[in-house]
């Protein structure tokens, strides 16, 4: 069918108003749709169907035709804002097309490789909120062997978190390895962010150097979210106990360092507030029932069950996260 | 030769002056119905710029008449504050979002040709065309 043939709709007009039939009613649903894949405007349309009543009913008195015409008119705005309409959805898809290049390019900035340590089995996963991820988490081996884990959270979302994740990164890497325990690096990071990053933003980040030949972890917070420390002796979670001022607020702060030995059949939790503040309905859950959770996927292999508890959470808020979510297991 | 008429700008009735004279115009020159309520549309967006933001100024007709087609120009000018940001004013959904009207990306839309000049200070003009189809 030709959109805005008058022929075609004087027909379809005429057919409808001799038998009332359903059937070109239908049509006239077609033509609607065909008219807006072809971005005929609602006047355009009207205008055809004054052509076509004029046509077929040349003696309309004249007050119709009048009547038709002021519709017309009416109809000129509405055209206007559908055209302004598509046209803002246009912008919209490429802006979201840019998006998608940035978090693409952000995945390959801030990527790190899940480390292999005989006697240790590690899982991770991060998953953004929206496009732009601001958790961030990176597994660094030192020249001596020791696994440093840094696990981070901006507090704001978006593309300027993410922005400021790429510089955390960034500094971290350039650190020499003579610096490299918790409290030191955390103490260099918070200069860094109190010297580049507007003061609107906080950065918190938990810092971990293990030991995998004696399982000692040793760790230090920029006020992060606590994570837990499962002892299998006695088959309980305990919550890992640190304190520290969230990177960027003070610029003379220091970081306490902690440390914990780690036995066969331990585990370290990390994570992110998108996980802690994982919401059902109108409440948070509680830790416990998050505990709950980890513990019945904690036997699998360290990446299933990092995935699996992901996937249970991400159910629980149908399918659409609130924050972003980190997680990271690290089981001897 | 150019046929050349203008209506002042000084009230809200004014508005009216400028469409009526637009569509008599239109009329003549052959527009069809569609066209002809495009070309007052437009002329209402640009006398009721004037008369919000400027105060005072004048709409212009000329019939254009080139080789092969005939146009309707339409210019708007008034002596008001001018627009410090063109690209802004430009931008859909920047005055449409307040419900103020089609706004100037609007008018473009309507018409077949859209050039606007805009000093600070000293005012705005706005040359649009539409040709007869």
């Amino acid at each position: 069918m030709e959109p805005l043939d008058v022929k075609n709709y004087r027909s379809l007009l005429k057919k409808y108003i001799d038998s009332e039939d359903e059937t070109s009613l239908y049509q006239a649903d077609q033509f609607s749709k065909l008219s807006i894949q072809q971005n005929i405007s609602p006047e355009e349309i009207i205008n055809v169907h004054i052509q076509a009543l004029q046509e077929l009913y040349p003696n309309l008195p004249k007050e119709i035709d009048l009547s038709m015409n002021f519709l017309l008119e009416t109809m000129i705005s509405y055209g206007l804002a559908y055209q302004e309409f598509q046209s803002l959805r246009e912008k919209q898809g490429e802006i979201e097309s840019e998006l998608s290049v940035a978090a693409n390019m952000q995945d390959t900035l801030l990527s790190t490789t899940k480390p292999e340590i005989s006697g240790f089995d590690i899982g991770a996963i991060s998953v953004p909120a929206h496009q732009m991820n601001g958790d961030y988490h990176h597994f660094v081996i030192d020249s001596s062997k020791n696994l440093g884990i840094a696990i981070a959270d901006v507090i704001g979302k978006g593309v300027p978190a993410a922005l400021a994740m790429s510089m955390i990164k960034y500094s971290l890497d350039s650190f020499p390895d003579s610096l490299r325990t918790p409290d030191v690096i955390l103490e260099n990071l918070n200069r860094v962010v109190e010297r580049n990053v507007d003061t609107s933003m906080f950065i918190t980040m938990f810092y971990g150097l293990l030991n995998p030949e004696s399982g000692l972890l040793q760790f230090s917070s920029a006020g992060h979210e606590p994570g837990f420390y499962y002892c299998a002796k006695s088959d309980e979670f305990h919550e890992i106990k640190t304190k520290g001022i969230v990177l960027g607020v003070s610029e003379s702060a220091t970081y306490e360092q902690f440390d914990i030995q780690m036995e066969v059949g331990d585990m370290v939790v990390l994570l992110t507030d998108g996980v802690t503040e994982c919401r059902v309905g109108d409440r948070f859950i509680e830790p416990d029932e998050m505990l709950d959770v980890i513990r019945k996927y904690m036997h699998l292999p360290a990446q299933e069950a990092v995935d699996l508890v992901y996937r249970h959470f991400e159910r629980l808020q149908d399918f659409h996260l609130r924050d972003d979510f980190t997680l990271i297991f690290l089981k001897k | 030769m150019k046929t050349k008429s203008q209506v002042q700008i000084n009230k809200e009735w004014d508005i009216v002056g400028a469409r009526q004279m637009g569509r008599e115009l239109a009329k003549e020159m052959g527009f069809g119905t569609v066209d002809q309520a495009r070309i007052a549309t437009a002329i209402s967006e640009l006398a009721r710029n004037i008369y919000l933001y400027a105060d005072k100024g004048a709409v212009t007709f000329e019939i254009e008449e080139d080789l092969n087609k005939k146009g309707l120009k339409i210019i708007a000018s008034d002596q008001g504050p001018g627009i410090a940001d063109l690209s802004k004013v430009m931008e859909d959904g920047y005055s449409t979002s307040g419900g103020l009207g089609a706004g100037l990306p609007g008018v473009k839309r309507l018409m077949d040709y859209f050039d606007i000049v805009s000093e600070p200070e000293s005012g705005t003009t706005i040359t649009t065309i539409k040709w007869v189809r």
